[in-house]
């Protein structure tokens, strides 16, 4: 049997804008995963603690601030700091081409640029999850 | 608008019309779609004619431009006596790069300023704040304290220009900076004109800068209603914003009804905390998005105006017309802009545009093409102000007041977002009004649907978004993006520790004390907030004092 | 013991964080974890925590959590959202709420669906409350939507059901007093700031007066969560339910019939396994065809099915 995999949806930074993480929350939902969504203005800390918590399969990143440069590698270097090693990290938002390289080298497993269709991250999530999902 | 006879002879030609013409050619060669629907989900029929408008009282539901009830406009002349305000959103990194910006802006002919503030700010965090970590400077200036506000406004004559500021929940503290800076230029505080956003539901809903709980939100803004009236008349005390909830994915229909339901809320607040209502309505504003579908958007303009006279007088009792006259300011739809082939943006920026002056907006903020990419660049910008110039002055379409009435389908269209709105102000009424609406978590739920739809359909391709799920190519990653240095962040550090050394640091604290008391009673805040202000008390600490008497709002979330 | 169950026991948040996906799974390797440390759980105090959506239930834990954080306690909360029964996803949205406890030492907190369980709890939450205990846990908090069968379930988990309610659910108070009279072992009015809830307070003491069959009367308390108001009022309550509980035995008796309940209900699992692994096969497809044509009926079938599984007769 499958188990749903897990998905912590979450917002770090100051940004206000969760029309898209609660777009793709959703989809996720109707795809079969369990969402874990935990709102806005989330610090690094908070989140890394929660997809501990949560033992979940992945972490899924929105932000539209221009603060991704800092804060996506942040939250990738807590989970290695605390062990993780399972959970696939993604982002999307408003993040330009150029900075894309530089988050992959952090850890940062794809990004997901304005205009992507929800059935592209569901696809990317159900092909990249590192834990099995048959039981 | 039409002789009953004269209807009836319509009524009868249009069926022959249906018989002999038009089901002919569909037999053979079916239309595109099975329906045709606007945005907000209202059928779109095969042909408008003076049918549908039949039963429309010309003069108690258009009239005039510059008379009740104000669907073709709130002045008279409207674009013939002058054009809108072009007014861009700017302001990025530190006072000192901002003010450079606003400088060159008004030696390319804007006519108004528009301040955008960093998120820190907006959430009332000093840039040293740990929550403020990678923020600083990113989507709009830094500002800490009145030095920053000073640097902000160096050499612009506060009472020559008309400055907005995108800002809410501290909006009382950037206000009062505001008129501190006044008084150093010598400007009196009767002198200033401008705009503050000061709209905190649509934070709640849709924009997501809140800090304060409802409940002490609210008297910070009828706080500032009534200080504004005394003390500052000429200024526009808030800028009720329909258009962050059409961003978050709201339909036409539902931006203006949750406005709508936002504005009667601050009406009430401001009735209950004991102003007439004709001593502030006459300051309240509008802010709307302006979207792709071009007859909806000026139909919604339109139908706002018209319900909010309808309001005012009506609910409100108000007698000054210029309380029932809805002013409003107009952005371009972002969310309508795509990453792909991004020069497309400026195409969707002028249609959007055009719906905003044909629906007869005060001023205008066009997107510029790279903004789904990162802030726009110079170039970009000025494209953008250059298309508002051309709608101006080239397109003809501002030589009459509101030319699309007597549009059979704009009327039609401008009916039925009226009915619909209506609508929903009458559910949002039922359970107690915007902010018990929003408590619950109602019209974040509505908003949401909305969103999850619009997404589904690109995806389905029921919706076409040209570049981006039909049309495509493949690209090369655009070049020359702007980029915020991320040296701004030390350098406001810098200026924080600078400021708090050569500041009167005992009369700092007094000033946050005596805050503090008032907050606990129920004294007018303004008074309290300038005299901090002057001290050069941080934007954060003074923040921190209300956010101690008043607690933070919890997010409501229904997914 | 390997590394995973020392950790456990220490109380480490991820070692508790694996031990309970392996629960919702149901995954052997969290009986097998269970097995070995049962002895060591027993001295953790569950409360539930259920009512109508939009009471304020997680906000509500959220403060009777820091409250007991605050007096040394250690804490295991586990929020349980409903699963699609459609798609088999979730939202699991309570977390929000909590979020600033979640950096805290002593607390862990876990959102899980219910993943298609009848009650509305997760057919793990036994499993995962137990490893909470095992982990050092002084309180357990399980919250759950209620309604309808839900709080039955949680009765059967908890040590104190503590029923929330809100004023201005109108006629909800009278539909679903059926359901929650007898469940709620303390009774909650929160957002009691709102107009009508000294209504709700009257309404609710009156039917709880007509029960007088009980030797524990359900208190009704008033809150206000989000502004910490009626916290400690309610922690007394839900101490003086515990005194009571132990003083008349009624505890131990609670616990054995929830030990009981753990048995049949992962037996019960088990089986549930068999049958869905049995009709996810070609030929039950294939039969249930023959029933739709008439060929056969639906309990001969139901019959054979049974015999095919357990070899014997239904």
């Amino acid at each position: 049997m499958e188990r749903p995999i897990r998905v912590l949806v979450a917002k770090p930074g100051l940004d206000g804008h969760d029309r898209g993480a609660k777009v793709i929350a959703r989809a996720l939902r109707e795809a079969g995963m369990e969402v874990i969504y935990t709102g806005l203005r989330q610090t690094p800390e908070q989140i890394v603690e929660a997809a501990i918590q949560e033992d979940v399969d992945v972490v899924a990143l929105s932000i539209l601030s221009g603060a991704h440069n800092t804060l996506f590698p942040k939250i990738t270097k807590l989970l290695k700091e605390r062990g993780v090693d399972d959970v696939l990290v993604i982002g999307g938002g408003v993040i330009p081409e150029e900075d894309i390289p530089f988050l992959k080298e952090h850890g940062i497993a794809e990004i997901f640029t304005p205009g992507t269709p929800t059935s592209a991250v569901i696809e990317y999530i159900k092909q990249h999850v590192k834990r099995a999902v048959e039981k | 608008m039409f002789y009953k006879q004269k209807l009836e002879e319509i009524k009868n030609k249009k069926e022959e019309w249906e018989v002999n013409q038009r089901q002919k050619v569909v037999s053979k060669f079916p239309e595109r779609k099975k329906e045709f629907k606007t945005s907000s989900g209202i059928e779109i029929k095969e042909i408008y004619t003076p049918e549908d408008v039949g039963d429309i009282d010309y003069l108690e539901k258009i009239g005039f431009p510059g008379e009740y009830p104000y669907t073709r406009g709130v002045q008279p002349t409207m674009y013939r006596g002058k054009f809108w305000t072009m007014r861009q959103y700017a302001g990025y990194g530190t006072a000192e790069e901002s003010n450079k910006r606003f400088k060159y802006l008004l030696s390319q002919g804007q006519t108004g300023l528009s301040v955008a503030f960093d998120l820190p700010t907006q959430i009332g965090y000093d840039s040293d704040h740990p929550m403020a970590e990678g923020e600083v400077g990113k989507v709009g200036v830094a500002v800490d304290s009145l030095y920053d506000m000073e640097i902000l406004f160096d050499g612009i004559p506060l009472d020559k220009v008309s400055t907005s500021m995108t800002i809410n929940a501290p909006a009382a503290i950037l206000l009062a900076m505001y008129i501190a800076v006044a008084e150093k230029q010598g400007v009196s505080p009767d002198k200033l004109n401008g705009t503050i956003q000061n709209d905190i539901l649509k934070e709640y809903v849709a924009r997501g800068t809140y800090i304060f709980p409802t409940g002490p939100s609210m008297r910070l803004i009828t706080n500032i209603f009534e200080y504004c009236s005394k003390y500052v008349p000429k200024w526009n005390t808030i800028s009720i914003s329909g258009y962050h909830i059409r961003e978050a994915g709201a339909t036409a229909v539902q931006e203006v009804a949750f406005t709508l339901a936002n504005g009667i809320a601050y009406v009430e607040a401001a009735i209950k905390a004991g102003l007439d209502v004709d001593e502030f309505a006459p300051r309240l504003s509008f802010f709307f998005n302006a979207h792709n579908d071009l007859f909806e958007e000026v139909a919604k303009f339109r139908a706002a105006r018209r319900m909010w006279a309808k309001i005012m007088k009506e609910r409100f009792n108000a007698k000054d017309p210029r309380s029932m006259m809805m002013r409003f300011h107009t952005q371009t739809a972002g969310s309508t802009l795509t990453a792909q082939q991004p020069d497309n943006n400026i195409v969707r920026v002028t249609i959007q545009a055009l719906a905003a002056v044909l629906g007869g907006t005060q001023s205008l903020h066009t997107n510029s093409r790279d903004e789904a990419l990162a802030l726009p660049t110079e170039d970009s910008v000025r494209i953008a102000l250059r298309t508002q110039q051309i709608i101006a002055y080239e397109s003809g379409v501002c030589e009459t007041p509101d030319p699309l009435a007597g549009s059979y389908y704009v009327e039609k269209l401008t009916d039925e977002i009226e009915k619909r709105a209506f609508e929903y102000i009458k559910k949002i009424d039922e359970l107690g009004g915007a902010v018990r609406a929003i408590d619950l978590g109602y019209i974040q739920k509505e908003i949401q649907e909305s969103a999850y739809r619009y997404q589904k359909e690109i995806e389905s391709e029921e919706r076409i978004i040209v570049g981006l799920n039909k049309f495509q190519i493949e690209e090369q990653p655009p070049k020359n993006l702007l980029k915020v240095d991320t040296a701004v962040e030390v350098l406001q550090k810098e200026k924080i520790a600078k400021i708090k050394e050569m500041r009167n640091n005992a009369s700092v604290k007094k000033a946050l004390e005596a805050l503090k008391k008032a907050a606990e009673g129920d004294d007018n805040l303004m008074p309290w907030i300038l005299d901090a202000v002057r001290e050069y008390a941080t934007l954060g600490k003074i923040t921190d004092v209300l956010r101690s008497v008043f607690g933070e709002y919890q997010q409501q979330i229904i997914l | 013991m390997n590394n995973l169950e020392e950790l456990l026991v220490r109380g480490d948040k991820r070692a508790i964080a694996r031990a309970i996906t392996y629960a919702e799974n149901y995954e052997e390797k969290a009986k097998e974890i269970i097995k070995k440390l049962y002895k060591r759980s027993g001295s953790a105090y569950i409360i539930g925590i259920t009512g109508p959506p939009g009471v304020g239930k997680s906000t509500l834990t959220d403060k009777l959590v820091k409250n007991l954080i605050e007096k040394g306690n250690k804490i295991g909360v586990i929020a349980i959202d409903p699963t699609s029964p459609f798609t088999g996803g979730s939202i699991l949205g309570d977390r929000i709420r909590m979020q600033d406890l979640s950096l805290h030492p002593n607390v862990y907190i876990r959102s899980m669906g219910t993943r298609g369980h009848l009650g509305g709890l997760s057919k793990g939450t036994y499993m995962a409350t137990r490893i909470l205990d095992i982990a050092g846990m002084d309180y357990v908090f399980i919250e759950t939507v209620g309604v309808g069968q839900s709080e039955i379930d949680i009765v059967k988990i908890a040590d104190t059901v503590v029923m929330v309610l809100a004023p201005g659910l109108g006629d909800d108070v009278q539909a679903i007093k059926a359901g929650i009279m007898e469940i709620g072992e303390i009774f909650v009015v929160n957002k009691s700031d709102r107009e009508g809830s000294d209504k709700t307070v009257v309404e609710l003491n009156m039917m709880l007066d007509l029960d007088d069959t009980k030797d524990w009367r359900p208190p009704v308390v008033k809150t206000i969560a989000y502004e910490n108001k009626g916290i400690n009022e309610l922690i007394d309550k839900i101490f003086a339910h515990r005194e009571y509980l132990i003083a008349s035995g009624n505890l131990e008796k609670k616990r054995n019939q929830r030990l009981r309940m753990e048995i049949i209900e992962t037996v019960k699992n088990k089986l549930m396994n068999n049958v869905f692994e049995k009709i996810q096969q070609k030929d039950f497809d294939f039969k249930l065809q023959e029933v739709i044509d008439k060929k056969i009926d639906p309990y001969t079938f139901a019959d054979e099915l049974y015999r095919d599984i357990f070899n014997k007769n239904l």
